[in-house]
């Protein structure tokens, strides 16, 4: 099957000098909701601008559902719904003008575009707003409105830069969801966040980019599973003074009812730890992660590349 | 994009730039308006009977085509250059960007917008000039095609403005230094001919002068210059701008990085 993207040893070195791009090879494949990672300045942005076709790029080639972006740059382009990191809708045009236009720039008729912005905007609750000019909405109203116009000419890859930065819970749950529904739908999704949790809940495929270069590209369940350290926070139902370690499990009590357990995971498994704690008649509430895993594992590969 | 999408294409940005124009009109067409008639009474009403006839005409009568090309060229460029360094400013150029719509279509749909706006307010100083003056249309087409020209090459100067702007200051400091220097002194309120030689050869360097003319041969009939070098040179400097702006639409200078 045609990749969804193919990049093959794109390069960028802006005009003062700096490389921000250093030879990225990347392939992303149909269907895929696919994270592509990395510290403010490592590169995702200039990527997603060179396929997007707002960056020049210095060398390589894209090539989007087997499209080549230099050769054949109209079909390239109609593939590809953006939604970037900044807002950048003109804030005096009314909302669902916004998105009949964007539509007509791809070639779509006023009155078909008007029934597509009529469907995203209720999906994703501006239709009230449609009349209002776009700068009297909200910070969390601007980021769907943005993800409604990269979609009013049906794109097949959705690329989302960082797209619920600044937003509410509720609302970032919600395009959660809302992502979801896209990509079982068929859609394939890039996505950039700095919210590494939203990368692990969405994402099945996951990129790393770090000083220009692609340091990790594999399944976000192959990447989680090298975490051989787990740690976890229970509740407990009584207050305890005091518990010793078991071999290589190591507990640590913060605060009377408050205990916080790490192993390793190839020693040690969740049910023997329970177990443990049953043995010793302590009783747990609930428990949670303490870290997020894949944050970890982010800082491990990116200080891993400095050295 | 085949060709019924282009012209969605092509629809689409004239419409956006019509409408933007027309949402604002008292800050697009209302000044224009207001400043030519404050022209025509003070030029026209007031001095003008003290300066006598003009090739056979009123001064009032001899001005009118002069004030209404001045609102022509103004407008044309002032709605390009500011809607396009609007849209970067604002980052919505990025719309067009990354969408399949070819550069020569957005350059026709923002010169376009530029026409509108141009000929919508040359159409209204027209009307305020019936108030003062008689309207002589000796050569309806000449007069129609000069200004649709016109109005066409500075759109297209407004555009590459536009793309150079880097600030709200530069999409001001070639209206201010340029082009009201340049209509001023193209013969809007006076012929050439009353210059001494030496100025009247400096003038034929001012390329407002062979539309100013070239306008006024259409509604009077009288022109300091053959109407064919108005074409020329019209026509010469909308080839150039024109393949100027496409090049740098495709180079992507000063909106893509």
């Amino acid at each position: 099957m045609t990749a969804a993207l193919a990049i093959t040893d794109l390069r960028k070195t802006y005009d003062n000098g700096f490389t921000a791009l250093k030879g990225i090879n990347l392939s992303v494949q149909q269907g895929d909701f696919y994270a592509l990672l990395g510290a403010n300045g490592a590169g995702k942005s200039t990527t997603i601008g060179i396929i997007s076709s707002l960056v020049n790029k210095t060398s390589g080639s894209v090539r989007i559902f087997g499209y080549d972006l230099d050769t054949q740059r109209e079909l390239a382009k109609s593939q590809i719904g953006l939604v970037p990191q900044e807002f950048n809708f003109n804030v005096f045009e009314p909302v669902g003008e916004i998105l009949i236009n964007q539509g007509g720039y791809y070639g779509i008729e006023r009155a078909i575009a008007a029934e597509r912005a009529e469907k995203l905007l209720k999906q994703l609750g501006l239709w009230e707003k449609r009349k209002e000019q776009a700068r009297t909405l909200s910070g969390g109203m601007k980021r769907r409105l943005m993800i409604a116009r990269a979609l009013v000419h049906e794109p097949r890859l959705l690329i989302l830069d960082e797209p619920t930065a600044g937003v509410d819970i509720e609302i970032r749950r919600s395009m959660w969801e809302f992502l979801t529904d896209l990509n079982e739908s068929g859609i394939t999704i890039i996505l950039t966040t700095h919210y590494l949790e939203e990368a692990e809940s969405l994402c099945r495929n996951i990129g790393i980019i770090d000083q220009g270069q692609l340091i990790e590209n594999t399944s976000m369940k192959t990447l989680l599973s090298r975490l051989d350290t787990e740690t976890y926070v229970f509740d407990l139902v009584e207050p305890i003074e005091q518990i010793e370690d078991k071999g290589a499990c190591h507990f640590e009590l913060r605060d009377p009812t408050t205990l916080e357990v790490s192993y390793h995971k190839e020693d040690f498994s969740l049910n023997q730890i329970f177990a443990f704690l049953n043995q010793k008649g302590l009783q747990v509430l609930s428990m949670r992660n303490k870290t997020n895993r894949l944050e970890q594992l982010f800082i491990d590969l990116v200080e891993g590349n400095k050295a | 994009m085949n060709a019924q999408q282009k012209w969605t294409a092509y629809y689409t940005i004239l419409i956006r730039e019509v409408l933007r124009f027309s949402r604002i009109w008292i800050q697009t067409i209302l000044p224009p308006v207001i400043t030519t008639a404050l022209y025509f009474i003070i030029f026209g009403n007031l001095i003008g009977p003290a300066i006598g006839e003009m090739h056979g005409f009123t001064y009032m009568e001899f001005i009118v085509p002069g004030l209404i090309m001045m609102a022509v060229i103004t407008n044309s460029y002032a709605n390009v250059v500011s809607s396009f360094y609007g849209s970067k400013f604002q980052g919505n150029i990025a719309e067009m960007l990354v969408s399949p719509v070819p550069n020569w279509i957005i350059l026709a749909g923002f010169v376009s917008g530029g026409i509108a706006r141009g000929m919508a307010v040359g159409a209204a100083v027209t009307m305020v000039s019936l108030i003062f003056s008689k309207l002589y249309i000796e050569h309806l087409f000449v007069m129609f095609t000069i200004g649709l020209l016109t109005s066409t090459l500075f759109s297209l100067a407004g555009l590459i403005n536009g793309v150079y702007a880097k600030s709200f200051d530069d999409i001001s400091i070639v209206p201010t230094f340029v082009l009201t220097p340049l209509t001023y002194l193209g013969g809007v309120f006076y012929s050439i001919t009353m210059l001494p030689e030496i100025w009247q050869k400096i003038s034929l360097l001012n390329p407002v002068l062979y539309m100013v003319n070239g306008f006024r041969y259409g509604v009077l009939g009288i022109a300091d210059i053959p109407i064919w070098i108005s074409y020329l040179i019209i026509l010469g400097f909308i080839a150039l701008l024109a393949s100027f702006s496409m090049y740098l639409l495709n180079r992507g200078i000063g909106i893509r990085t």
